[in-house]
């Protein structure tokens, strides 16, 4: 078993382990990697290099931009039928593999579970994959009869020139519905986040904006960036509905395309994973005026701030009466559990490499178990999420970024659409402090000399895991058992480990237990073999049979 | 429903796949390479293929599995990827330190040309590959075949590579093994090792993909083929090849560059295909069959006249990759089941006459399809039309079986539901046993659950 530290003094400055992990690689990848980790000092502003390309030969945690674009983003909405067109391999491994839970009614489409794919061989990459396409747009709309289809490229497409955006301006000028066409191509971006963008500006383009439903509720808003794994997002619209406030659209767990179509008919935006998602909330306050606020339900008291935050907006007695009631009931519940579960955890240690916002709003619940987060990085964020948007202008736009598409959003001209009334009543709210369109990152939150490394890499997870020795490390899939078979638990905050939900209330109390479980129980300290410790066993036993 | 969109009425569908029984050749190129010992897979594409191939055998097998990438950016797919795989080769080596990388390629570096023999040449000529390491690559362009096409293709390139014929000839047998489980590999040498032959398996993933749990990782685990085994390879007497979907290419590899003369076999499932695996390596040998092994087939064939009437006349549907599906057809028709539909996104014509040849005059029974065109949206169409009482595949199966009420044997990759498939194999005589009880437990749950109740049985 390894030893345990303690660093409740404080945690060690980080700069010996980071030119001990560097000093394996060769010079120039020694110079780009050190660019990507850093010390943390929350007191001072720090750069972090972030989306950039990966080194190739580098064991990275990334994907890619289809990945991005049609697993993340559109894959949870169940209405739409995704069809990848490219050989088998992207449609497969995008099947049901992110447990994005979907609830439709009795008779409403779902297609979530159904991959559908072109399938191309060799003589559409030879002589083009069009007419296949379309083809099996064709038969998608004989069989299913959808109200929209999404066309995914994958990464021959758009080298052996086939056009999806014509390719579905055609057919959905044959077949009457709504088709439209991403050019997610693998290699389009550094990572999964220029998928992300592509999808938001798909999106955005396609469907936001085609029905403009008229007002059912009193407080009308869309949640951005939760994705329903494992249930996160029942749990946060079991806590709204409560509240009274209606979610119109969720971009895009447990949701539909229909309802993305009335999106813009909302007074707040409040978004969840600002990394794959901040594009269409932005894009919707330069079309309708539509502001929008960072939200995070991971961690009973982030719950709790988020909802005061847009009790706050709304700015209507009764519902502020209902949050604060709400509030108080489950942050009882919480804090059983946590007194609980707290003597058990505390002064554990914790890292986590995951994603462009998990890896921070997971530190809230860990915090709230009393562990420090001794290391932590994204898996494809930039540099907002780390440091905050205050850095956005400084950003150098790089060739890989100037490749993605940044939509020109002009002001409706509707204007019954333009919404004057929330311009005047977020400008209001700025005088008073309150804080819109904004994300002050990962780095402001962690403890000093906690190290921050973007786009870890497998050599550099085994350093890690051998200086810090946490408790618990959070990542994905591929490092699951890397991490396991070196004596410390993993926790996947992709997939949950096919546990959660872990949003909101219900959600923080699910987590405790699970930590509970993976941190309390003794299975790890019976990995030694006894008579290991026993050599004078070996020793007698050494009688000819 | 899960699958609630699915009726019984076909339409005739040329361009539309619907629930693959099949993926893409480099996660089988990314398998063969990790059965051999020290070997860092390398995939010549975008990340994500790397990350998804990765993620599909991690969720399969449990296990780490490791594997680099070119990591392809737009520029590198308009002008060639040559840059990036020998930077990765030189980053491979002084990073992770393997003795051989083996590249794969993929359906980007394919379209855009990537010459991998000669990339790999210039990384040699430029001194990327360090003294006494090796890089051998495949080419597994995803539009064509399938999973089992990139696994051939990987495996006949490592024995391309590796294997020499030397003067001094060598008492031993090569086994090549089709897509199995680290289970099947290591009951393969158990078998072989009971028959008193030296073998060389390859590849080999057991130690690699069923690794123990000893608090220290390990990149490069303790099993896999080693490298002298596989130079060793053209100095053998005879090869036997199991599965010819994954093996053929790198048996005729050892015919034709070693003159290995070869048996190309089906898997051993059941009792037939594993009674001429057998017979071969007992030939190939020169050894008789151990008295062992025939108490193992008199187990077997014990299990099989006991249990007849509960197998006797039951409709199965299975879909999968060819190597298993033709010998497990022939077990189904032995034990007197009916292969009602037997579905598989691996193209080949192999697969039908191999099929034609083991179902005899009851090909009528059986509707089947293979290749680009064959997904298990028909497969589900057929069950539809006319229901079975058991269904064989891998995990996507369980969404029939939950819609249609069909007990369901998982079977095949991937399995990522369920664990136990690294650890029990369901090769050769004993594999045969697990395979009738997995497929009685869930005949008798299933009769169990659904009798009324004067009629459950307590006894069997």
């Amino acid at each position: 078993m390894v030893k345990k530290k303690d660093y409740s003094a404080g945690l060690p400055d980080p700069t010996p382990l980071i030119e001990d992990i560097i000093s394996k690689y060769p010079s120039k990848i020694a110079k780009k990697r050190k660019k990507g980790m850093v010390a943390n000092d929350p007191e001072v502003d720090q750069e972090v290099q972030a989306n950039v390309r990966t080194i190739p030969g580098i064991i990275t945690q990334r994907g890619c931009t289809y990945a991005g674009c049609k697993g993340v983003v559109l894959g949870p909405t169940r209405d739409i039928i995704n069809l990848v067109h490219g050989p088998i391999g992207c449609s497969f491994y995008a099947w049901l593999t992110r447990r994005n839970q979907t609830r439709p009614a009795e008779g409403e489409d779902n297609f979530i579970t159904y991959s559908f794919s072109t399938d191309m061989q060799d003589e559409n990459i030879v002589f083009g994959g069009e007419v296949k396409l379309k083809e099996a747009i064709r038969e998608a709309h004989a069989l299913f009869n959808p109200k929209a289809i999404g066309i995914f490229s994958t990464c021959p497409v758009g080298l052996i020139g086939d056009d999806v955006h014509s390719v579905s301006r055609d057919m959905q000028a044959e077949l009457g519905i709504n088709i439209f066409g991403f050019s997610c191509e693998g290699y389009r971006g550094v990572s999964q986040s220029a998928g992300h963008h592509i999808a938001n500006n798909g999106v955005f383009k396609n469907v936001v904006g085609l029905n403009d439903r008229p007002r059912e509720s009193k407080f009308q808003m869309n949640l951005l960036g939760e994705y329903n794994i494992g249930g996160d997002a029942f749990e946060l619209e079991a806590l709204f509905e409560e509240i009274g406030i209606e979610l119109i659209s969720t971009f895009s767990g447990n949701s539909t395309i229909k309802s993305m179509e009335y999106s813009h008919t909302v007074d707040l935006n409040i978004v969840m994973c600002h990394r794959s998602i901040n594009y269409i909330a932005e894009m919707m306050e330069e079309k309708y005026g539509i502001p929008w606020i960072k939200a995070n339900f991971i961690g009973a008291d982030a719950t709790a701030k988020t909802l005061r935050k847009v009790g706050e907006f709304f700015d209507d007695a009764d519902l502020t009466a209902k949050i604060e009631e709400v509030i108080a009931r489950e942050s009882a519940k919480v804090q059983v559990v946590m007194d609980a579960i707290k003597p058990k955890t505390e002064g554990k240690l914790a890292m986590m490499f995951v994603g462009g916002s998990r890896a921070h709003h997971y530190q809230e619940l860990f915090k709230e178990l009393g562990m420090t987060t001794v290391s932590a990085g994204y898996e494809f964020a930039h540099r907002d999420d780390y440091e905050g948007r205050k850095v956005i202008p400084n950003i150098k736009i790089d060739a890989d970024t100037r490749n993605i598409e940044d939509l020109t959003i002009e002001k409706t001209d509707n204007p019954e659409l333009w919404r004057d009334d929330l311009v005047t009543k977020k400008a209001a709210l700025e005088e008073k402090g309150y804080a819109f369109s904004d994300y002050e990152g990962m780095m402001p939150e962690m403890a000093k000399n906690s190290l921050v490394i973007d786009d870890v890499s497998h050599h550099e997870t085994e350093k890690l895991i051998e200086f810090y020795k946490p408790d618990i490390f959070c990542a994905g899939i591929k490092e699951k058992y890397v991490v396991q078979k070196s004596g410390i638990p993993l926790k996947q905050l992709h997939s949950y480990d096919y546990g959660g939900p872990y949003t909101a209330f219900g959600g923080a109390i699910n987590f405790f237990k699970e930590m509970e479980r993976m941190l309390v129980t003794d299975v790890w300290k019976m990995v030694d073999s006894p008579w290991k410790s026993e050599p004078e066993i070996v020793g007698s036993m050494t009688i000819n049979a | 429903m899960l699958l609630r969109h699915t009726t019984e009425k076909e339409i005739d569908r040329k361009a539309l796949t619907i629930n693959p029984a099949k993926t893409c050749q480099p996660v089988g190129a990314m398998y063969a390479a990790l059965g051999i010992h020290g070997c860092l897979p390398h995939s010549h594409g975008s990340q994500g293929c790397c990350s998804y191939h990765r993620t599909a055998l991690t969720r399969h097998y449990k296990e780490p599995v490791m594997a680099a990438t070119s990591s392809f950016t737009e520029g590198s797919s308009v002008f060639g990827g040559q840059a990036n795989l020998l930077q990765a080769i030189g980053t491979i080596f002084s990073v992770y330190d393997p003795e051989i990388i083996a590249v794969h390629s993929t359906c980007l570096s394919e379209t855009i040309g990537d010459d991998l023999k000669q990339i790999v040449a210039k990384a040699n000529a430029d001194g990327k590959v360090p003294e006494g390491k090796h890089v051998i690559e495949a080419a597994t362009p995803s539009y064509v075949g399938s999973h089992v096409t990139g696994y051939h293709n990987m495996l006949e390139s490592i024995v391309k590579y590796f294997a020499i014929k030397t003067d001094e000839a060598k008492r031993q047998i090569n086994l090549l093994a089709g897509w199995v489980e680290p289970s099947d590999m290591r009951e393969l040498k158990r078998i072989t090792k009971m028959m008193g032959i030296k073998t060389v398996l390859a590849p080999d993933t057991s130690d690699v993909l069923d690794a123990p749990m000893t608090g220290k990782f390990e990149m490069y685990p303790k099993g896999g083929t080693t490298i002298p085994e596989l130079v060793s390879m053209g100095d053998s007497m005879k090869t036997v090849a199991i599965g010819q979907f994954g093996t053929k290419g790198a048996a005729v590899a050892l015919d034709n560059s070693c003159k290995v003369p070869f048996d190309l076999l089906d898997l051993p499932i059941g009792v037939k295909a594993t009674d001429r695996f057998i017979m071969s390596l007992s030939k190939a040998g020169a050894v008789s069959v151990p008295e062992e092994i025939d108490m193992e087939r008199g187990r077997l064939m014990d299990m099989i006249t006991d249990m007849h009437q509960y197998f006797y006349g039951k409709r199965v549907a299975l879909f999968g990759d060819p190597d298993q599906l033709i010998p497990m057809v022939e077990f189904l028709l032995d034990l007197d089941m009916v292969p009602a539909y037997v579905v598989s996104g691996t193209p080949g014509k192999a697969f039908e006459k191999r099929l034609k040849e083991v179902l005899g005059d009851k090909i009528d029974q059986v509707k089947y399809k293979n290749g680009a065109n064959a997904d298990m949206f028909q497969l589900h169409q057929w069950i539809k039309q006319e229901g079975v009482d058991l269904l064989i595949g891998n995990t996507y199966g369980k969404y029939i079986s939950l819609d249609e009420k069909i007990p369901f044997l998982r079977m095949g990759f991937p399995i990522v539901d369920r664990v136990g498939h690294s650890y029990f194999p369901t090769l050769g005589y004993m594999g045969g046993i697990r395979i009738l009880e997995k497929m009685l437990d869930l005949i008798m749950q299933y009769q169990d659950e659904n009798s009324p109740e004067e009629a459950v049985e307590l006894v069997m």
